[in-house]
């Protein structure tokens, strides 16, 4: 999986949010979306399509969509 | 040998959550977005002075009048639950009495959390096995709306309070087959309530609120969603493989899988993840959400009365609880 076809899987989990305002440079944690359930979602999204398991301490030291993409694929 | 199912009924508190109530507590909620996320619609919760006993009463004397079943033939009770009435006596023995059961009966609480109705079976097939007991009446019972943080909107959107009945017996509707069990204590601060048992017997008082505002209290039930989730997904397909292996069976040849329902986004998770069609994984949370042990024996309740599952119905049961314990097993019908 290329970084942005993982920007574009990580905006299919979102439901609200316009997709233009997903690159690899988004802090995804800033947007009013974020919460607990779309952080499950990522964490499943991850599992399924990379087959990584992530945590929620890496979603805590993840700032962009690009860090978490490099974190995930780093396991 | 066999040991079967008999008789099986619920029973759901009177009181009614609905998602308008959620969302008005919690405005970035909407009434739309938690079913369709969640794919719960309302939950039941008990009033204060109701407990997990009084539901599972309720429960057994629902069985006994829609079975026509004679409480006198009951020779065993087990009642799982982690919400005792009393820290002591065990909680089965005032339903012995409630119920006006047999004082010639044993009696036990299997303290499990949402794997607790696939464990409790393993025990009255052991008891129906050695010749033990040969009607056990079967009780799951909990009410985890009495630990909840009133700020916490996972919990209070996907939890509710229930309680099943079941007769196993040499006898009955669903043979049940062979069982797979693992458990990891290492996950116990996962899923918890801290304090009222033995190690913290007074309130801790340390609420703090998550990255997502979410309380997180030793006085309360906590639950940490991400490694709840991760424990899922690492122990499901384990345990799905053990079991359909202990039963000579193939995941193909089951015709329903009947697996703990904690809400339709682990559902559609478990379901995609192990690549059963959407036509064979029963849901059953949409009126109800997630009663922990009972999820189970309500969705069989269910799927006998839509016609789901007929005579030869093969159904394979799963389900993952806090502890971490884990369980399946296969029922023929």
């Amino acid at each position: 999986m290329t970084l942005n076809e993982f920007v574009t899987a990580f905006a299919e989990e979102f439901d609200e949010t316009p997709i233009e305002l997903f690159t690899p440079t988004t802090e995804f944690k800033n947007l009013d979306e974020w919460g607990s359930l779309t952080a499950l979602s990522i964490i499943a999204m991850v599992d399924e399509q990379l087959e990584k398991r992530i945590t929620g301490a890496d979603l805590r030291n993840s700032n962009t969509i690009e860090d978490l993409f490099n974190l995930a694929i780093s396991k | 040998m066999e040991a079967y199912i008999k008789d099986i009924s619920y029973y759901l508190p009177e009181t009614i959550v609905d998602n308008a109530q959620l969302a008005n507590d919690f405005p970035e909620w909407t009434e739309a977005k938690i079913e369709k996320k969640l794919g719960i619609k309302t939950r039941h919760i008990t009033r204060d002075d109701e407990t997990a006993a009084d539901l599972a009463v309720n429960a057994a004397e629902t069985l006994f009048s829609e079975h026509k079943t004679d409480c006198s033939e009951v020779d065993y009770c087990i009642f799982c639950s982690e919400s005792p009435d009393y820290i002591l006596p065990t909680t089965a023995c005032l339903i012995q009495n409630r119920l006006g059961l047999s004082k010639k009966i044993g009696v036990l609480d299997i303290n499990l959390g949402c794997s607790g109705f696939i464990a409790s079976l393993s025990v009255a097939k052991g008891l129906i096995f050695a010749g033990i007991a040969k009607n056990i009446l079967l009780l799951t019972a909990e009410t985890y709306s009495k630990y909840m943080h009133p700020r916490d909107k996972g919990n209070r959107t996907i939890f509710g309070d229930g309680a099943s009945a079941s007769i196993i017996s040499t006898e009955g509707i669903a043979s049940i087959g062979e069982f797979s069990f693992g458990t990891d204590g290492s996950g116990a601060d996962n899923l918890i309530v801290r304090t009222g048992g033995a190690r913290h017997r007074q309130p801790l008082n340390d609420l703090i609120f998550d990255d997502f505002g979410n309380p997180n209290s030793s006085d309360f039930i906590y639950m940490n969603g991400p490694e709840i989730l991760n424990y899922t997904l690492d122990r499901i397909p384990e345990v799905t493989d053990d079991v359909l292996k202990r039963n000579h069976i193939a995941l193909e040849d089951i015709d329903l899988h009947i697996f703990h329902q904690a809400n339709k986004y682990i559902a559609e998770l478990q379901r995609r993840k192990l690549h059963i069609p959407e036509d064979k994984y029963y849901c059953c949370f949409e009126n109800s959400g997630n009663t922990v042990s009972s999820t189970i024996p309500i969705a069989i309740v269910h799927a006998l009365q839509d016609g789901s599952i007929k005579q030869g119905t093969k159904v394979l049961s799963v389900a993952q609880g806090l502890g971490y314990t884990w369980g399946g097993v296969a029922l023929f019908f």
